[in-house]
């Protein structure tokens, strides 16, 4: 009701509006700020007061995998500025140009397994490429949904939602702060992206045009480089039983871990790599032994042990929410029973040398 | 709201040039003037932490240059992770050229304070306790730098660490000195490190006193030149309580210093004693390994001029059996003898120099010395052919001296 108020509200205002014929665009000056914008309207990356309708060249993208946040539901999108494009690679995250904003809104439905109802925002984070490199900035949305703030030092912000199993949950979101951000968007010390690489966007998505591959949507519309002759790599969904188990497996934790866990991560000095392109099983943890788990080994001998998941450090550090032995350090407060699950059974069905099938 | 209350508490700098203090007071807006102070920092700003408990419920963490975070003493600023509910450590630092001084962080979820890829760290008139002592829940790390370069730890204070008390990773020119380790599983931990001073340091309680480790499958290995010496390292006979699994899981209780692989170690003047298994342990990596460029063995290991006070009293862990094998007296330095590998399959030697001379001790004029005559590295102690000659004595060059410039 409110928003279908305030979307009228906004609608009479353009009309109002001398200019109003084209909206304006997105705000280029306010992503290029030294001191960044206290509120996300500033930008002008949507045409309403919530965030729902985005403003021209802020295209949608989902990701084939996507990192487990509590089970929010994520709105991403890219935008590029006019002129400009992105790099593109087989391998990794494309390289964005300067005055790029990533943006991601975390949200709840009321009832989860009614995903596109009652939905409340809880924040949008923005990644910005500036032309020293990229910054995280965490906007918090207000409770009546008209607004985020900017919060560098991170917030709390209490959630109730109904999961997908019909159980009422009620969790402290965190609002990460800077630092927090760089605790996993953080590749040889410099801020990056996770997300938008060639293998995760490798999808089709419903565009308003119609459903169309991402990386060739993103190509035709000018901001995305050529791409090369050979077709684009492509990670499964985790959950598409359809896929290969392994690839499955490896999906996740490529998407869930990998973004620390990689030789340029922050989890460089553990020695293990989840990256999706380590094809060295000792690598990614097969009878790999802790080196500073301290207590988070729970008594086991190996992050990956074939055959044997309960004895398996990766798994136990998944499926606990103690701060001091959970894996990720950041970003969820609740266990992904669905992602453990995935890994046990990846786990069992592994011969001595860590393969499968 | 909060965030405006809170930046107007902190917002009383004192300006010397650019360089400001933020000061930061114990209260129920601590935690967010802190983190806020910790984030908004500029280059050569100081926080300055007030006197009293600070209760955090979220580890902090800075990544600023230059910052130096000061409290008014190891026992008057106290960083409280009694009521953690986020962060893997107290305090994370990923910034270069961090100073730590003068407060403390108590029983952090997970590690202590972990610094992480800086130049030039640090930590003085620390203290970083699990306050309940000893317990296998305790976090792993007290002081923790790890892939850093130029790490100065001094004057400081580590307790109750389920892994290492001050446990320096992947490191490169590395000061450790006169600080105090007790009641850890690893007193100090020097590990896959090079060049590396530990001196003046008092370790005891602990299971193993001084530890300088090399691990394979790391980014940072062959862990080299490191010289222990003019420590107090005594009564280390704490029953190991770290998690099974990991390494130092297999210190047995009652070790002085333990090596294992490295090479260029040299242990000397040091007053080492009170030991149930041994004064000194030198080993090769023993587990199984896949990495093809990591060498198991210890080698170039000088053993000197230290005094060697009582040992063997209870031998415990892999060495519990060495009590009933009838040695005349009770080992001060054991060698597992290792001077072979296999790696990959492939049988692989070393010149191994192993040196023990001129220490003192009250039983035997240069103390008691077995190997244990496990040629191969890892084989299994059934093996042993042990032996009590002393190895030759070699020159065996000494690491230089770390220096660290301001």
């Amino acid at each position: 009701m409110i928003r279908t108020f305030i979307a009228a509200f906004a609608t009479l205002l353009c009309a109002a509006s001398a200019t109003a014929q084209a909206p304006a665009p997105v705000n280029d000056a306010a992503i290029m700020a030294a001191r960044p914008p206290a509120v996300l309207s500033a930008y002008r990356l949507f045409r309403d007061a919530g965030a729902r309708d985005a403003n021209a060249r802020v295209t949608p993208y989902d990701l084939n995998t996507a990192l487990y946040s509590d089970g929010a539901l994520k709105f991403r999108y890219v935008y590029v500025p006019a002129g400009a494009q992105a790099q593109y690679s087989h391998e990794g995250v494309f390289e964005f140009p300067v005055g790029t904003v990533l943006v991601k809104t975390f949200a709840f439905a009321e009832d989860m397994r009614r995903p596109t109802e009652n939905v409340r925002f809880i924040e949008t984070r923005l990644l910005i490429r500036r032309a020293d490199g990229w910054v995280a900035l965490p906007y918090v949305w207000n409770a009546e949904q008209t607004e985020a703030r900017l919060s560098v030092i991170g917030a709390d912000v209490a959630v109730t939602f109904t999961n997908e199993e019909g159980q009422a949950i009620a969790l402290d979101w965190a609002v990460p702060n800077v630092n927090q951000c760089s605790g996993c968007h953080a590749r040889n010390g410099e801020l990056s992206p996770i997300g938008p690489s060639a293998r995760n966007l490798n999808r089709d998505f419903a565009y308003a045009s119609g459903e169309d591959n991402q990386i060739g949507h993103w190509n035709r519309m000018g901001v995305l480089s050529p791409l090369p002759a050979s077709a684009s790599p492509r990670v499964p969904n985790a959950y598409d039983t359809s896929a290969r188990l392994a690839d499955r497996a490896r999906a996740y934790l490529d998407v869930n871990c990998a973004h620390c866990h990689n030789p340029a991560g922050p989890a460089h000095t553990s020695g293990l790599d989840l990256s999706w392109s380590q094809d060295d099983p000792s690598r990614w943890g097969v009878l790999k032994r802790p080196v500073a788990a301290g207590r988070a080994s729970a008594g086991f001998e190996f992050a990956i042990e074939p055959g044997h998941p309960e004895r398996s450090i990766l798994v136990h550090r998944m499926a606990s929410d103690d701060p001091g032995v959970m894996m990720p350090e950041l970003g969820r407060t609740l266990i992904d029973e669905r992602g453990v699950a995935l890994m046990r059974e990846w786990i069992a069905g592994m011969d001595g040398e860590g393969r499968t099938d | 709201m909060r965030l405006i209350a809170a930046a107007a508490a902190i917002l009383v700098m004192v300006g010397v040039a650019d360089a400001r203090t933020w000061r930061i007071r114990p209260g129920p807006e601590a935690e967010q003037a802190l983190q806020t102070a910790l984030i908004e920092a500029r280059p050569g700003d100081t926080v300055r932490l007030g006197r009293g408990r600070f209760e955090l419920s979220s580890g902090l963490s800075l990544n600023v240059d230059r910052v130096t975070i000061r409290g008014e003493g190891q026992e008057r600023s106290i960083l409280s992770f009694d009521n953690q509910r986020r962060g893997a450590e107290g305090l994370l630092v990923t910034s270069d050229r961090v100073v730590l001084r003068d407060f403390a962080v108590e029983n952090a979820r997970g590690d202590a304070i972990k610094v992480r890829d800086c130049d030039y760290i640090t930590f003085q008139g620390v203290r970083a306790e699990w306050t309940r002592g000893p317990n296998p829940d305790n976090g792993a790390y007290g002081l923790y730098p790890v892939n850093c370069t130029n790490v100065l730890i001094r004057d400081s204070i580590a307790r109750g660490a389920s892994d290492a008390g001050i446990y320096v990773g992947q490191s490169r020119n590395i000061i450790v000195r006169d600080n105090l380790a007790e009641f850890n599983v690893a007193g100090i931990e020097i590990e896959n490190s090079y060049n590396a001073d530990v001196f003046g340091n008092t370790a005891t309680n602990n299971t193993g006193g001084i530890l300088v480790f090399d691990l394979p499958g790391l980014p940072q290995q062959g862990g080299h030149s490191v010289r222990v010496f003019d420590n107090e390292i005594v009564g280390n006979n704490t029953p190991n309580f770290a998690p099974p699994g990991n390494i130092v899981a297999s210190v047995p209780a009652g070790t002085g210093v333990l090596i294992m692989a490295n090479r260029d170690v040299h242990v000397f003047d040091n007053e080492i004693g009170e030991h149930g298994t041994a004064n000194v342990l030198v080993t090769s990596y023993r587990a199984e390994f896949q990495d093809p460029n990591y060498n198991p063995l210890a080698r170039n290991i000088m053993i000197r001029d230290n005094r060697f006070g009582r040992v063997g009293f209870a031998p415990a862990g892999d060495l519990a059996a060495i009590g009933q094998i009838g040695l005349p007296a009770m080992p001060d330095v054991i060698w597992d003898g290792a001077t072979l590998y296999s790696s990959g399959g492939t049988p692989r030697s070393e010149s191994v120099r192993i040196v023990v001379r001129d220490n003192r001790s009250e039983r035997a004029p240069n103390g008691v010395f077995l190997s244990l005559g496990l040629n191969v590295a890892g084989s299994p102690f059934t093996e042993a052919a042990p032996s009590m000659d002393f190895p030759p004595l070699l020159d065996l060059a000494e690491p230089d001296e770390v220096e660290i410039d301001d």
